[in-house]
């Protein structure tokens, strides 16, 4: 069974400004990928519960304290920054006016 | 005397005065400016670097501090671990020109064990991939024959140490991408336990299946390779716990009285008849030398790898959400916030990382978490109790590694499930957790090399190894990629 995407849907939650072209070409190969891993599904998998982590995790916490070594500086933390202003991360305007 | 190619004949060489450090990363820098125009392997080459470190290691040595096995050994690290001060990029233009502030833990612990990094390995992008023909910036190719991919995702790893331009390396696998370039470059390659190596400053693609390992030319070289980036990191609250036991505890022990399960994890996929044939051969030879050989089943494999390619692309939309162009990386112009993020995301990642954060997305989305990935989960649980049953009569299991030997350039690329088919056999011991490893064990009537996969148990790195080194020595087959010192390796391309 063909799996229908709304491929344009999907590139918007993943903030990806794509091409009408492009969209198709991906939808396409999507569907494809979607329809062999839709295989999963024919496995009766009722009774197990679902594994997120090969580990059994359990949350590990540690003393709330810094550690200077770790710490770096802000020119540091800035250098890889495409746009920097005043010691902050610059952006554009991130809502609209009026 | 022919140039030391092994982690322990180079430390042989080290200690009784016939080699210095100096000496062993001239020769390996030299190599690699005679083989790089072919192959391609690294993206960044840190000449400099490594004959600093080898000159302090030189000196180290003449004042009587041995820092062990790994000490002036010239090895190569994927580019998908941060180097601090060295250009790390992923194989992707989003990154391109990215100089971490930090250190990856693994890569610290390799050098604090003594060993020079020479550079940075070309990899699919954000490790996505099972050719290196997805690196944003050109594919490598494979040294036993150059019209030939090496594998991927970590193919500039296997590569350099196929072509001698390092005589180790660390790569990644998240689906099989250290076993499978081991597997088409005639390497030892080993996806450890998850857990056993941390993934502090691992760029991260499928968090709950990354791992790195190491590439070598012998299983004790990768042993050697392996004890030295592992143990508990308090910098990654995934890393293993307890004390971690030695990979090489049980090297040399032969074959003797270990059971040993052949699993069949075609799950549809053709295998080439060379991969088969050499596959028995190298069975047949494990009992012949005292294994007790038997067929077991893994009733979930066959959903193996539909399971991964929901659960590993469902991860990786996640966490390739932080390149968004406001803290490092490529930017895009835009009127807004979204704009610019939506622009540099399209511009800065590959077709195929689109692909998978698409694909991810869509497994993730409202109406379709709990048929997809949901599903995809269960079916990881299922899969490992089967492993669970398996190893409850058996110490390894045993398949080839690849459906097929290396493959030409160009010719998967149109199909992505083609493409994906590739790690059909690999991806289960991510999902289950577990090491496996791939050692080399012949070549195809094309001279390409054919892997052989032993997987063990979580934390059965030692068995897996015990395994391993003897059937590199039954199969008494000694890789080594065909350099002539005019024509480069065979393929052309020089």
């Amino acid at each position: 069974m063909p799996i229908d995407i709304d491929i344009a849907h999907v590139a918007r939650l993943a903030r990806l400004s794509l091409t009408e072209k492009e969209l198709e070409n991906y939808g396409r190969q999507c569907a494809d990928i979607l329809q062999h891993a839709a295989r999963v599904s024919a496995v009766d998998a009722s009774g197990a519960e679902p594994t997120a982590h090969p580990m059994a995790l359990r949350n590990v916490l540690r003393e709330d304290e810094t550690a200077p070594e770790r710490i770096l500086d802000r020119e540091t933390v800035l250098s890889q920054a495409p746009a920097v202003e005043n010691g902050l991360f610059r952006v554009p305007p991130a809502l609209e006016e009026g | 005397m022919t140039a030391p190619d092994t982690i322990a004949s180079a430390g042989r060489a080290l200690r009784d005065g016939s080699l210095t450090a100096s000496g062993l990363a001239e020769r390996v820098l030299s190599r690699t400016h005679m083989a790089e125009a072919q192959i391609h392997a690294y993206l960044t080459l840190d000449s400099e670097g490594v004959r600093t470190a080898a000159a302090a290691a030189d000196e180290e040595l003449a004042q009587g501090r041995d820092r062990g096995p790994l000490h002036g050994i010239p090895i190569a690290v994927k580019d998908n671990m941060c180097t601090a001060g060295l250009e790390t990029t992923a194989g992707s233009k989003m990154l391109a020109g990215y100089v971490p502030p930090y250190e990856a833990t693994a890569v610290r612990r390799l050098r604090e064990a003594g060993a020079l990094v020479t550079g940075k390995t070309n990899l699919d992008e954000f490790a996505m991939g099972s050719s290196t023909e997805n690196s944003a910036f050109g594919p490598t190719r494979n040294p036993w024959s150059t019209d030939r991919v090496p594998g991927g995702s970590s193919g500039g790893s296997a590569a350099a140490v196929a072509a001698g331009m390092a005589l180790g390396a660390l790569g990644s696998d998240t689906g099989g991408s250290i076993r499978q370039p081991a597997a088409l470059c005639g390497l030892v390659g080993v996806k450890p336990t998850y857990g056993r190596v941390s993934r502090y400053g691992l760029i991260a693609f499928a968090s709950s299946l990354d791992q790195i390992g190491p590439f070598a030319r012998t299983v004790s070289d990768a042993a050697c390779l392996l004890d030295a980036v592992s143990g508990r990191d308090p910098l990654d609250a995934t890393s293993y716990p307890e004390e971690t036991p030695s990979a090489a505890a049980r090297l040399g022990r032969g074959l003797e009285g270990l059971r040993v399960g052949m699993v069949d994890m075609r799950g549809g996929a053709g295998v080439d008849p060379a991969v088969s044939e050499a596959f028995t051969r190298a069975a047949q030879a494990m009992e012949g030398a005292g294994a007790q050989l038997s067929e077991v089943e893994l009733p979930s494999v066959d959903a193996a790898l539909s399971a991964y390619y929901l659960i590993a692309p469902a991860e990786c939309s996640a966490n390739l959400a932080r390149f968004d162009g406001v803290r490092y990386g490529l930017r895009a112009e835009g009127r807004n916030t979204a704009e610019m993020m939506s622009r540099t995301r399209a511009e800065g990642f590959g077709p195929e990382v689109i692909r998978r954060i698409l694909l991810g997305t869509f497994a993730l989305s409202a109406g379709y978490h709990d048929a997809f990935y949901g599903q995809a989960q269960r079916v990881r649980t299922l899969l490992r109790r089967d492993f669970d049953r398996a190893y409850q009569r058996c110490d390894v299991l045993i398949s080839p590694t690849s459906p097929t030997s290396a493959f030409p350039i160009g010719s998967r690329t149109a199909d992505p499930m083609t493409m994906y088919m590739s790690d059909v056999m690999t991806v289960a011991s991510n999902l289950a957790g577990h090491p496996a490893v791939n050692v080399p064990v012949g070549l195809d009537p094309d001279g390409l090399p054919i892997g052989f996969q032993i997987m063990a148990p979580a934390m059965g790195e030692a068995v897996m190894l015990q395994a391993a080194e003897a059937v590199e020595a039954q199969a008494g087959f000694r890789p080594a990629a065909p350099f002539h010192p005019e024509r480069g390796f065979p393929g052309g391309g020089l």
